[in-house]
C-alpha cells in the first residue's frame, strides 16, 4: 500500500492545499474523504478567488456598458470563453455557448436544432447508458414531434456494443447520434472517435455528453470532429450554475435561437426581432458572469496541472479502488474492468441497501453517492434499483480509498 | 448499540413479517421516492366494519424505509380505516424509536405516504416534503 500521496505524476499533497474544503471535519475529529466528484468537484482557491475578485473589484453587467467596470467585466467574461474554447480545442471562441448546466446545453440542441430539423419518424440514436440529461430532452421531442429513439446496447461487460452500431446506422439512418463519452455510473469510456466516424459516414450529426469525460480526459473537438459537445463547469473545478455547449459554427449559425430576451438580439421592434450573431444569439439575458470567470480560472488550474497527468492519476486511482473493492466480501462492481473506465467505482453490497452503505460510510467521513445517479435505465437493464458510487478526481489519494475500504468493513459488521 | 441501526430496524429489514402482496385486496397503492428510487406498494384488506384485517407491503428500499413499512403494517392491522387516516409523522418516529435527519426522514415516511394515498384514494394526498415538515 502506498504511503505517499503521490499518484502518477501529480503532486497531490500540493494540490490538496488549494482545496480548503478538504480540511473540513464532517464530524468532530473526522476529516472529509470526498469521493463524490462525479456529482460535483470541489473548488480550488484560485477559482474561489477569481469569483471573489469579480464581485469585489469588477462587478458590472457585461456588453454595451462603456464605463470602466463594464469593460473589465466584459473582458474577463470573454477571456474565459477564449480559455474554454482552447481547452477543448474549438476552432473559434464563438463556438462556445454558456448555458445554465450541461443539461440545458443538451436541451438547447434538442429544442433549437431538433425542432428545426427533425420531423416525425426521424431517428435519434442514443445509448442505454445515458444520464437522464441525454434521454429526457429527446423523449420530450419524441412526444412533441413524433421522432423515434433507438439505442446502442450496453454489453454484459458494461461496454458500449460497438459491433451493433453499423446495423443500427444502416437500419434506422439516424439524423443524430447522441452519446456519453464517459458513463457517470459505469465509468465506461466510450469509443467516441469511432462512433463519430461511423455516424458521419452514415449521414448523422453527433453530440457528446461530456459532463463526465471533459473533467477527466483531454478533449479535442476538432480531432474528434464532433458536432456538439455539452459539459458542465461544476464537475471540472468550476462553479455551479454554468454549463457549456460547443457547436460547430455553421450548425449554430443555422439554428434558430433558444431563449428570447436581452443580449440575444441585434435589433428589436414591437412585433419582430433580428437575432444577434454567435455566441450571444444563444445567451439571452444576463449570464452567470462570476461563474464564467470562475470557470476560466478552473481551466487555468487544470491546464497548469495538465490534463494528461490528471487522466493518468484518475485512471490509476480507479484501478486501485476496483482492486481493493474486490477484496471486500459481498461487493459487486457495476462497471467494466479498469482498462475500459476511469473516475469512479460503482457497486452494490450484498444485504445492505446503497443508502445504508452511504450513511455508514459518512460516519467515517467518506462522502459517496447512493441511488440511481440519474441513470435509471442502465440500472434497470441489470436489474438493480440502486448502487453506491465512489468517484475520484485529482485531489484524491490512495489513502482515501483505503479509508473507504475500512469503512465498508464497518457496513459489513452492521448488516453482515 | 448503534443509534440509527437499532436491532429492531436491522431485524425488520432482514426478516420482514408483513412483506407480500394481497390479491384480492380492498386498498392498494404504490409510490416512489424519486430522490433515491425507493418503491413501496401497500395492499390492505378490511372487514365489513372498515377495520384492517390484513396489511402487506412490497417493493424495495433501504433498511429505514423497509423497516418502517413493516412496523407500520403491524400497527395498522386491526385498526379502523378512520384511525389509519389520522396517522402522522410522529407515529412512524415512535415505531422506529430513532432520531432521523432530513434525508432519512423521507425514507421512513415513504410507507406512510403510500398508505395515505391508498386509504384516501387520491393521487396527491400529501408530498414527502409536506409529511417531513409536518
Amino acid at each position: 500500500m502506498a504511503t505517499s500521496p503521490q499518484v502518477g505524476t501529480l503532486d497531490v499533497g500540493r494540490i490538496r492545499k488549494d482545496f480548503p474544503v478538504l480540511d473540513v471535519e464532517v464530524h468532530p475529529g473526522v476529516k472529509l474523504v470526498y469521493l463524490d466528484s462525479g456529482a460535483t468537484s470541489q473548488k480550488p482557491l484560485q477559482v474561489i478567488e477569481a469569483m471573489d475578485t469579480y464581485y469585489r473589484r469588477q462587478n458590472s453587467n457585461i456588453h454595451r456598458g462603456v464605463h470602466t467596470l463594464a469593460e473589465h467585466a466584459t473582458l474577463a467574461y470573454e477571456n474565459a470563453r477564449v480559455k474554454v474554447a482552447k481547452f477543448i480545442n474549438a476552432a473559434k471562441p464563438r463556438e462556445i455557448i454558456f448555458t445554465r448546466n450541461a443539461t440545458e446545453a443538451i436541451n438547447l440542441v434538442a429544442y433549437s436544432w431538433g425542432r428545426a430539423n427533425l420531423k416525425a419518424g426521424d431517428v435519434v440514436l442514443l445509448t442505454e447508458m445515458e444520464h437522464h440529461a441525454n434521454l429526457v430532452p429527446w423523449q420530450m421531442l419524441a412526444s412533441e414531434k413524433g421522432i423515434r429513439l433507438e439505442f446502442i446496447p450496453v454489453t454484459e461487460g458494461f461496454l458500449l456494443d460497438l459491433a451493433a452500431l453499423p446495423a443500427l446506422l444502416e437500419q434506422f439512418k439516424p439524423r443524430l447520434v447522441a452519446f456519453t463519452a464517459m458513463s457517470n455510473v459505469l465509468g465506461t469510456i466510450t469509443p467516441a472517435a469511432e462512433i463519430i466516424r461511423q455516424a458521419h459516414a452514415a449521414g448523422a450529426l453527433t453530440l457528446i455528453d461530456g459532463a463526465q469525460s471533459v473533467p477527466h480526459l483531454a478533449t479535442d473537438v476538432q480531432a474528434l470532429d464532433v458536432d456538439f459537445l455539452a459539459f458542465s463547469s461544476h464537475k471540472m473545478l468550476g462553479p455551479t450554475g454554468l454549463g457549456v455547449l460547443y457547436g460547430k459554427q455553421a450548425l449554430l449559425e443555422a439554428m434558430p435561437p433558444f431563449l428570447g430576451g436581452g443580449d440575444m438580439i441585434k435589433r428589436v421592434q414591437l412585433r419582430s426581432f433580428v437575432p444577434n450573431a454567435l455566441p450571444q444569439k444563444f445567451e439571452a439575458g444576463t449570464p452567470a458572469i462570476a461563474e464564467v470567470i470562475g470557470l476560466g480560472a478552473a481551466v487555468d488550474y487544470l491546464n497548469a496541472v495538465g490534463m494528461d497527468a490528471i487522466a493518468a492519476h484518475d485512471h490509476e486511482l480507479t484501478a486501485y479502488a476496483l482492486e481493493r473493492l474486490e477484496e471486500v466480501p459481498g461487493i459487486w462492481i457495476f462497471g467494466p474492468s479498469a482498462e475500459h473506465k476511469s473516475s469512479n467505482a460503482t457497486f452494490t453490497f450484498a444485504g445492505a441497501h446503497p443508502h445504508d452503505v452511504a450513511e455508514i460510510l459518512n460516519r467515517y467521513g467518506v462522502a459517496t453517492r447512493a441511488g440511481h445517479h440519474c441513470a435509471m435505465p442502465v440500472h434497470e437493464k441489470f436489474g438493480i434499483p440502486a448502487t453506491t458510487r465512489a468517484s475520484f478526481y485529482l485531489y484524491n489519494t490512495r489513502e482515501e480509498i483505503d479509508q473507504l475500504i475500512e469503512a465498508l468493513y464497518k457496513v459489513k459488521e452492521i448488516f453482515g | 448499540m448503534d443509534d440509527l441501526y437499532r436491532e429492531v430496524i436491522i431485524d425488520r429489514y432482514q426478516n420482514p413479517r408483513f412483506r407480500g402482496e394481497l390479491d384480492p385486496h380492498d386498498y392498494s397503492y404504490e409510490d416512489d421516492n424519486p430522490v433515491c428510487g425507493d418503491h413501496i406498494r401497500i395492499d390492505l384488506r378490511v372487514d365489513d366494519k372498515d377495520v384492517v384485517t390484513e396489511a402487506q407491503f412490497s417493493g424495495q428500499g433501504c433498511s429505514i424505509s423497509q423497516a418502517s413499512a413493516d412496523l407500520l403494517m403491524e400497527k395498522i392491522t386491526g385498526m379502523p380505516i378512520a384511525e389509519v387516516r389520522k396517522l402522522g409523522k410522529q407515529d412512524i418516529l415512535d415505531l422506529l424509536g430513532i432520531e432521523l435527519g432530513p434525508v432519512r426522514l423521507k425514507c421512513a415516511l415513504l410507507s406512510l405516504k403510500v398508505l395515505k394515498g391508498g386509504v384516501y384514494g387520491l393521487d396527491e394526498v400529501v408530498t414527502l416534503d409536506e409529511l417531513a415538515a409536518s
